[in-house]
């Protein structure tokens, strides 16, 4: 037995499973899986695409050429890989797909918390919830056999609890699928009118075939318990559910799309009143209710965050019914205890990040900043507080447009700002629609040389491939020029002074321009500190050099201090320093 | 459930955490224990909070400590232990680091550091403070500060030295093995020649 994050066991999964080709783009929760599919089974083709529909794309290709496929995405992933993904259900697959969605209750480090089950049923797709490691490595091998059995890609949905949660795993040696290979078949491939109508009744056949495995697989099952108290429930929640009631009755649901009825119904039957746990959404209980079956759950349970035992504990206790039997077998209802009023520790950008001297000049032009996803979406936190927006990948380049073309005056003081690995993701389209619509935007390319909040991954523009094998990196220069924008600049975002004219004089043309901030990202190298030289006599107490929000800086007694141990010499701070109070690291080039 | 043991492992991003929770897991697993770990990446890793659970016993579900769950405290941080004090059950135990990273909201004079950290903790809850900064100096390496609050926490555990010593050779890479020993046995003879003064579980 060895202990695995979901992550870890999902991508042993893989290679159990006998996957041969695996595709994703980097997304908290769910990048370790190929990393970990990279760094352990070489056997397996991997590769970070630019994104995720290209991500999906790439797989099913992969499974029609006949491997057994695994495509991986955080939640807000399954929205730009939706196109490819709604109508692949129509067409089915060869080898088997298999498409884990990372959701992230709580959004520990993502922009929404969507509920992805819902993906699944809106593309009438089978859905596995996993509750920990063990049984997400167990469900993907089963998911495979699923997806070629009944010729349909599958969704594996796990949550930040599950992907990032270890728990002991049993490895097992790997199967070997049986060889599917790619025949051409125009009525089940090409999704023109007249194929697709056929391969939609074909849908609502294999969803029914399905319906009938979900209500006999072992994967849905029944822990006994106390029959006053029944609980539907699935992934994470199962775990808390078991936690905090180990004596009451249990339905787990692994396979939870399509909805096992008949299995619910028996169930309800059986226990005298009936709940669903569920994080996010009201998933099944809707779909327990519509069978008209009485239940209670998002009427006690939050829709919003993370579940945790307390949580779920808490909210079935307002039932009458959960309380007196709970107080039968002991259960406690712990209170929860005011938080303290403590100071924050919010994350920052680090000591020597090359997105500090960037968004410090932003702040100083005193910008519209129409921002993108990143490490660097901090920067629209205090003091440089030089962000307006954070939508999605890439929105940020169609904004700074949109807001020109509502009010022309606004394109002199709005710019876009968008990460290397976001360009590539879904700037580019934006950037082109700038050019083509007669635009003037300015778009500043944030590139730190690698995919920073995530881990640093490798992407198009950084020249290596995921498994670091040498390849051609895309050149923002030359590609920005391309697509039609006449002027392009590029700037070391550590050199204040000559972002702060390159950005200005972006603004100042009433026409397409595209800034590059190129310095790569400071963990890549993770230089030994090297501290600037200080002169606490020359210090003023102006605070200039506070507007960094740099860790590695403060005035305690009104005097600049560095920390020894943090500052790496970025230099930023001997620069804004106006008494001199604050000098150049030796020995660096920065 | 109380057959399980909770440990909350709490501080900044690039304190080592991730390490010192790893080995507490490899460690109940030696020991015959179910275990489940829990840990957050991305975004809040930048400078901000870091949280670990590690819990075992005969049967774990949950991965996460709920408020009022936790039987240890391993606070790398002092304002780190005294902001997650409320997953200690009463009577659980605190080791703390005698360390200081402030905050940005502190270095920008916005937020005022808690000045009496250690008095705080130390009113409500067994507490061992340890300056770990220099005792891993002492063993030859201010990174190993985590291991030596490990080696704290070891001799608080149900877990013979044999089974630590496994876990150590099991996670940490052979080139840092002997500099490790070294820091978890300091921080094991520390805990052993301070018991707190209120009852042990």
């Amino acid at each position: 037995m060895k202990l695995l994050s979901g992550n870890e066991a999902i991508a042993r999964g893989a290679w159990e499973a006998g996957v041969k080709v695996a595709t994703a783009y980097p997304g908290t929760p769910s990048t370790e899986i190929l990393e970990n599919i990279a760094r352990h089974y070489p056997e397996i083709y991997v590769e970070w695409a630019p994104n995720e529909k290209v991500a999906l794309e790439v797989g099913i290709g992969a499974s029609l050429g006949g491997a057994r496929t695994l495509v991986v995405m955080k939640h807000v992933g399954v929205n730009v890989a939706a196109d490819p993904l709604v109508t692949l259900a129509y067409t089915g697959v060869n080898a088997g797909l298999v498409l884990v969605s990372a959701d992230d209750p709580g959004m520990h480090s993502s922009q929404n918390e969507q509920d992805n089950r819902f993906y699944a049923r809106f593309a009438q797709i089978p859905l596995f919830e996993p509750a920990d490691s063990r049984e997400a490595k167990d469900f993907l091998r089963i998911a495979f056999e699923v997806s070629e059995a009944f010729d349909i890609p599958v969704m594996l949905r796990t949550s930040t609890r599950v992907a990032h949660s270890k728990s002991l795993v049993r490895e097992e040696e790997p199967v070997t699928p049986l060889k599917r290979p790619y025949q051409k078949d125009f009525a089940k491939y090409v999704m023109v009118p007249a194929n697709a109508r056929n391969r939609h009744r074909a849908l609502e056949d294999r969803r029914e075939k399905l319906r009938a495995l979900a209500e006999q697989t072992p994967v849905n099952r029944v822990d006994e318990g106390d029959r006053r108290v029944g609980i539907i429930t699935s992934g994470i929640s199962y775990c808390y559910v078991k936690e905090v009631f180990p004596w009451a009755s249990v339905l787990k649901l692994g396979l939870s799309h399509p909805f096992p009825a008949g299995l619910v119904r028996t169930f309800a039957g059986r226990v005298e009143n009936l709940f669903v746990v569920e994080e996010l959404e009201p998933f099944l209980e809707e779909q327990v209710a519509a069978a008209g079956i009485a239940v209670r759950g998002k009427d006690l349970i939050p829709r919003t965050g993370e579940l945790t035992p307390a949580v779920i504990a808490r909210a079935l206790q307002q039932d009458p019914s959960v309380a007196a039997v709970a107080r039968e077998h002991g259960t406690a209802f712990p209170t929860e205890p005011e938080d303290q009023p403590l100071p924050l520790r919010p994350p920052v950008l680090c000591p020597g990040c090359p997105h500090r001297g960037l968004f410090y000049v932003l702040n100083k032009l005193k910008l519209n900043v129409m921002g993108d996803i990143g490490c660097y979406t901090l920067g629209g936190l205090p003091p440089l507080s030089a962000m307006d927006t954070c939508i999605c990948m890439g929105a940020g380049v169609g904004m700074a447009h949109g807001m020109a073309k509502a009010d022309p005056e606004s394109a002199a003081k709005t710019v876009a700002v968008i990460g290397d690995s976001t360009f590539v993701h879904s700037g580019i389209t934006g950037l082109i629609d700038i050019v083509y619509n007669r635009g003037v935007s300015t778009v500043i390319i944030a590139d730190n040389r690698t995919t920073a909040m995530t881990g640093h991954q490798d992407h198009p523009g950084t020249g290596w491939t995921a498994r670091r094998e040498p390849t051609r990196a895309l050149d923002f220069v030359k590609l920005a020029r391309a697509i039609g924008v006449s002027r392009v600049s590029v700037v070391d975002p550590a050199d204040l002074a000559a972002t702060r004219r390159a950005i200005s004089r972006a603004l100042k043309a009433p026409a397409p321009a595209v800034v590059v901030a190129s310095r790569p990202c400071v963990l890549l190298a993770r230089p030994a500190p090297n501290p600037v030289p200080t002169d606490p006599g020359a210090c003023k107490g102006c605070k200039l050099c506070l507007g960094l929000g740099c860790p590695a800086l403060s005035l305690p007694d009104k005097r600049i201090e560095i920390n020894p141990h943090l500052c790496v010499g970025c230099g930023l701070c001997t620069q804004v320093c106006r008494h001199g109070a604050i000098g150049k690291a030796g020995g660096s080039d920065a | 459930m109380r057959d399980v043991t909770g440990i909350l492992i709490a501080g900044v991003g690039g304190q080592g955490i991730i390490l010192a929770g790893k080995l507490a897991a490899q460690a109940a697993i030696l020991g015959g224990m179910d275990v489940k770990t829990s840990e957050i990446h991305g975004m809040a890793q930048r400078g901000g909070s870091v949280v670990t659970h590690v819990r075992f016993g005969p049967k774990v579900f949950a991965p996460v400590i709920d408020s009022g769950g936790a039987d240890f405290l391993l606070a790398f941080e002092k304002l780190e232990g005294l902001r997650n004090l409320k997953f200690l059950r009463p009577g659980g135990t605190v080791i703390l680091n005698d360390q200081v990273i402030e905050p940005l909201p502190v270095l920008l004079g916005k937020a005022t550091y808690p000045a009496d950290v250690v008095e705080q903790i130390g009113a409500r809850f067994p507490l061992l403070v340890i300056n770990a900064l220099a005792e891993a100096e002492g063993c030859g390496d201010t990174r190993t500060a985590n291991v030596v609050l490990l080696g704290a926490l070891a001799h608080r555990l149900p877990f013979p030295r044999s089974v630590w010593e496994e876990a150590l050779r099991a996670v940490v890479p052979a080139r840092f093995l002997e500099l490790n020993r070294r820091a978890f046995a300091r921080g094991f003879e520390i805990a052993a020649s301070k018991q707190p003064r209120l009852r042990q579980k």
